[in-house]
């Protein structure tokens, strides 16, 4: 007899699958999830209305490319601005690092709806001073100012998700690329950021996934983006299914892009699988 | 009307805003309290069920923080502020035909945000249950607890010391999120600087006073959490 069999008579019996009472609360709340879903469905089939359907489809999608569009702008402007602000968080400067400091703690600590109030209305305010600047004609567009909000905001987040990973990459490696003779710009691009890139890829498509939320609230300062578009159907048709459809629509963005991050994550961190 | 200067527009009393501004402030802070700790619970239970064995339970568990991540705080708000009244009516009708219902801005807001917080709060709750090793249970049922003796003596001290500095950032921006109620017309902080704002076209003072008391919160937040931090730290080392 071999060993594989004596191991195989000595098993413990499976366990009676039974009804225990995390069983039974699963069931049900699964239930509870399988009857909403239902309900959706069902009104979204009873409440079907074929004109409503033409009349703001053509929107929606119009309004799915402002807010991609919006996204997108904000994020690189973002990510080019985030290069300054990272440099002076890690910077050894009390004064370049303070500034650094209070910029990124300004832009995290107050709410987002806040800071698009205050460059929308806040510096609309001072239009006679914008025109003989001439600025007025950026301040007066809710999407410029849109863009501009959004993108001091992320770039706040974005430094400190730089910072993050440049730091979290060990003082060693900056040693060692020294002692072969690369200087600093040469050792960031090709020792530290390729390192840092791993640790950075999640936080990164989470603050896009949050910019993509997040850019919901310009439909407020009247930019017609999925969401504003939304209010307006719902303004004139009185019919919920307007904020269902966009609901919808935000939810399979945000689920493409954590699979799509999730599955770059596993293709980049492929050679440290053991 | 003769123009007014900054410091009569911020003066409290008649002419100026500040009173009008503090009791947005305190709904504010009255909303975000009120939702933390439904907040606080739902989270934690959708945790214990992410952590089950039972499939069917970490599935419901999944999908709800699934949906309440995914979708934009503003359309899960206009969602519930404009669908629940349609839906507690039909229920309504079905035995008081002629009833009306409306929903108040701050119970939609308080709904909207736990639920919102909870899914956030349930992830750092699931870190925090995957750090406690296997041996605390097995210790705590070795001396005769039972299981959820074992989970409020043994687990639940350890759990919430894990969880703590991720709570805190859940808190943070459950104090942000709030600003999003003003939409629904409810008078907290922005809603009110919005209203001196239009009322005396100083929008960028009165939008920067708004700001300044979010700062003010966060501020106040963390040297609080701070607190909190090391009198927990101190329990530890005893």
């Amino acid at each position: 007899m071999s060993v594989s069999q004596a191991i195989a008579i000595n098993k413990p019996p499976p366990q009676a699958r039974g009804w225990p009472r995390a069983r039974i609360v699963g069931y049900a709340l699964v239930g509870v999830w399988i009857l909403f879903g239902l309900g959706i469905v069902a009104y979204l089939v009873h409440a079907w209305n074929a004109e409503f359907f033409a009349r703001y489809a053509p929107a929606y999608l119009q309004g799915l490319g402002t807010t991609l569009s919006l996204v997108a702008i904000s994020m690189v402007t973002g990510a080019i601005l985030s290069l300054p602000v990272a440099y002076g968080r890690m910077s050894k400067n009390k004064i370049l690092s303070g500034l650094a400091y209070c910029y990124v703690y300004f832009f995290r600590g107050t709410p987002l709806l806040v800071q698009t109030y205050l460059v929308y209305y806040g510096v609309g305010s001072f239009r006679p001073q914008l025109e003989t600047v001439g600025l007025w004609w950026f301040f007066r567009e809710a999407f410029y100012c849109g863009v501009f909000a959004f993108s001091l905001n992320t770039a706040a987040y974005q430094a400190e998700i730089l910072r993050g990973a440049i730091e979290s990459v060990p003082r060693g490696q900056w040693e060692g690329a020294a002692s072969l003779g690369l200087h600093k710009l040469q050792t960031l691009r090709k020792v530290i950021m390729p390192q840092a890139f791993i640790v950075a890829l999640r936080p990164y498509g989470n603050e896009l996934i949050l910019m993509i939320k997040a850019s919901a609230i310009v439909a407020i300062i009247t930019v017609y983006d999925l969401m504003g578009n939304a209010k307006l159907a719902y303004a004139k048709s009185f019919d919920i299914q307007a904020y269902i459809w966009v609901a919808i629509v935000y939810l399979l963005m945000v689920e493409i892009l954590r699979h799509g991050v999730e599955w770059i994550e596993r293709r980049i961190t492929i050679h440290l699988k053991r | 009307m003769p123009a007014q200067s900054i410091w009569t527009l911020l003066s409290w009393g008649p002419d100026g805003w500040s009173d009008d501004i503090a009791s947005g402030v305190l709904v504010t802070i009255a909303l975000a309290l009120a939702t933390l700790p439904i907040g606080l619970v739902i989270g934690f239970f959708v945790a214990f069920a992410k952590q089950s064995q039972e499939p069917s339970l970490r599935l419901a568990a999944n999908i709800y923080t699934t949906v309440f991540r995914g979708l934009p705080e503003l359309v899960t708000l206009f969602l519930f502020f404009f669908g629940m009244p349609l839906l507690l009516q039909y229920v309504v009708r079905l035995f008081e035909p002629e009833a009306a219902v409306d929903v108040n801005s701050f119970f939609a807001g308080m709904i909207v945000l736990s639920l919102i917080f909870s899914s956030y709060a349930s992830e750092v709750f699931l870190s925090a249950f995957r750090a406690i090793p296997n041996g605390q249970y097995e210790g705590g049922y070795a001396i005769g607890l039972s299981k959820w003796q074992t989970m409020r003596l043994v687990i639940l001290p350890q759990l919430l010391r894990i969880a703590f500095p991720g709570l805190e950032n859940c808190w943070l921006s459950l104090l942000k999120d709030t600003s999003l109620v003003s939409v629904v017309n409810l008078a907290e902080t922005l809603r009110n600087a919005g209203v001196a704002a239009r009322v005396t076209k100083h929008s960028f003072l009165f939008y920067s006073v708004a700001a300044l008391v979010f700062l003010v919160l966060a501020i106040l937040s963390s040297i609080a959490t701070g607190y909190i931090l090391r009198s927990l730290g101190r329990r530890e080392a005893r």
